[in-house]
């Protein structure tokens, strides 16, 4: 379906938390460049296979980036290995400034020239965050944090993204700002892994997608045919 | 007038103590949520360091310093190492009574090398200056000094530095950090190795100013210098310095007003009200609201 390389290999996944089986045997890859999207409603697993790919939780089968094994790599080893991750509820720290989260993310990398150029980066794209990157980041608003999460993201320099429902708790002009931003970083060069309850919106900027229930993917295919899926139409899209 | 910069002299140099020890249980809190009462044995670790030191290698009094901080620091870390990582996910209330069993671990391992108590060496020759009514001494001081410069070094580590920065994040939520490409727990040792150090440190400066050590003398400092942190703020650094300074100012008005059995019963009381005004302590802030 996709002429790109695959630079992320899911393959049986399974995800337990005590008893529970969050994750049950998915297998998904992504390729280089793409935006890829993992569809699903509340607890169908979406956030614990995020969580499995930059290693902050033990699982089951196996993940590959860029043909290199993540199974016994540290999480802040992930990162370095070129995968950032924007987690569920955007994990802003509070106490920071906005310039010290955005430098935190910065950990791992030694080219102090191109973090310069970043940052510049960062701040042309959310001119919010640059007025006030002095203020700490818990005085931020939903969207700004959002934006000061992505930024984070960007500034770790990893060329993957995994996005845990970005537009969670934004109004919809935020939300359209949102996804802009997300085809923007894309098309800057980024592959984009893309958890989202906003079925709509993120079918119709993905190249391909995966529908997930209980654990299981149930339906895949590029976003087009999955828009286009009477299943999908009702569960996700709203009839 | 000269009598009570003389008592102010003296609250100094006995709050620095405090503050450096406080450090230890507040850094520790702030980062893992947990109470190390292991810290004043550590300190305790610390004084006995600059004895073995001073006493069989004959080093100058900077070198003892930095070796007995090094020393207590990195046995700081290979107890978070071997003791409270495995216990991270646990309940608080393991962590807590594996410390205090480290603490009696560090106790009575000191009571079995030796007979107690012991005598440091002199390290620095003690000039008392006279002012009037007014004395002054060196090792004072020095005590005063060197903490200030430690305390501030800490300060300008975790408010300045990326490590520092770590810290404070790994406070907010240690979930994330990872996510930053930081490792934790390299910070977590980082943290540990700094606060002990400090203690470290403070055990010299006492072992100095009082020169008897004996392996319990760390227990009631160690639970002053906790209520310290309490009073600050538990977690916050700058907090635990402050309550350092209050304990040290309340404890020599106290002693100089009233019969020195009342000392404690005193400050603590006093410590207590504190607590009621302000439960958080000076500093401290209910629990941030995480986002
Ligand atoms: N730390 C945990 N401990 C125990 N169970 C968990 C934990 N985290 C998630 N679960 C369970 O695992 C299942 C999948 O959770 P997950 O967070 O991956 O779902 P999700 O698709 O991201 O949901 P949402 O859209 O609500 O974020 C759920 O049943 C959830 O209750
Ligand atoms: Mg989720």
């Amino acid at each position: 379906m996709t002429p790109s390389e695959k630079i992320l290999a899911v393959s049986h996944l399974s995800v337990d938390y005590d008893s529970i089986h969050a994750v049950d045997d998915i297998s998904f890859d992504v390729g280089k460049g793409e935006i890829v999207t993992l569809i699903g409603a509340n607890g169908a697993g979406k956030s614990s296979i995020l969580r499995a790919i930059s290693g902050l939780i033990p699982y089951n089968g196996s993940i590959s980036y860029a043909g290199k094994d993540l199974k016994n790599i540290e999480a802040d080893q992930i990162v370095a290995a070129g995968i950032a991750h924007v987690p569920e509820g955007r994990g802003i720290f509070g106490n920071l400034t906005v310039m010290e989260n955005l430098k935190l993310a910065t950990w791992q990398r030694k080219d102090k020239e191109q973090i310069k150029k970043d940052f510049e980066n960062v701040f042309s794209l959310f001119p919010r965050l640059k007025e006030r990157r002095k203020q700490q980041g818990g005085m931020l608003s939903g969207g700004e944090q959002q934006m000061l999460a992505v930024g984070r993201a960007l500034m770790t320099d990893a060329p993957m993204l995994l996005l845990d429902e970005p537009s969670m708790g934004l109004s919809p002009v935020l939300v359209r700002d949102i996804f802009k931003i997300i085809q923007d970083i894309n098309q800057a060069g980024k592959t984009i892994l893309l958890v989202e309850q906003n079925a709509n919106m993120s079918l119709h900027i993905a190249s391909r997608g995966y529908v997930l229930e209980t654990g299981r993917i149930v339906l895949s295919g590029t976003g087009r045919e999955l828009t286009g899926n009477p299943k999908v139409k009702e569960a996700y899209l709203g009839g | 007038m000269a009598y009570i910069f003389q008592q102010a002299l003296n609250a100094l140099q006995l709050g620095s103590i405090y503050a450096l020890i406080a450090l230890g249980y507040t850094m520790v809190y702030g980062i893992l949520t947990m109470i190390n009462f292991a810290h004043g044995d550590l300190f305790m670790v610390g004084a006995f360091f600059c004895f073995l030191i001073a006493f069989y290698l004959h080093l100058s009094f900077v070198p003892t310093l930095l070796l007995s901080m090094t020393g207590v620091a990195f046995l700081g870390v290979v107890i978070e190492r071997l003791a409270y990582k495995p216990l991270r996910n646990a309940p608080r209330v393991s962590a807590i009574i594996t410390a205090l069993g480290v603490g009696l671990f560090l106790e009575n391992f000191t009571l079995a090398l030796a007979p107690y108590p012991k005598h440091i060496p002199t390290l620095l020759e003690n000039t008392t200056w006279t002012l009037g009514t007014l004395s002054i001494s060196s090792l004072q001081i020095i005590v005063i000094v060197l903490s200030l410069v430690l305390m501030l070094i800490l300060d300008f580590i975790v408010q300045r530095t990326k490590a520092g920065m770590a810290m404070r994040a790994i406070s907010w939520d240690k979930t994330i950090v990872p996510l930053m490409g930081v490792p934790v727990n390299k910070i977590i040792s980082l943290t540990f190795a700094l606060g002990t150090g400090l203690g470290g440190a403070a055990g010299m400066m006492y072992g100095l100013a009082y020169p008897v050590i004996d392996p319990y003398m760390g227990i009631m400092v160690g639970w002053k210098a906790f209520i310290c942190a309490v009073v600050g703020g538990i977690g916050n650094i700058r907090g635990a310095m402050i309550g350092g300074f209050i304990l040290g100012g309340v404890e020599i008005m106290v002693a100089a007003f009233f019969p020195s059995t009342y000392r404690d019963f005193v400050a603590f009381t006093l410590l207590l009200v504190l607590l009621i005004v302000r439960p958080y302590g000076i500093l401290g802030k209910p629990q941030p609201q995480k986002v």
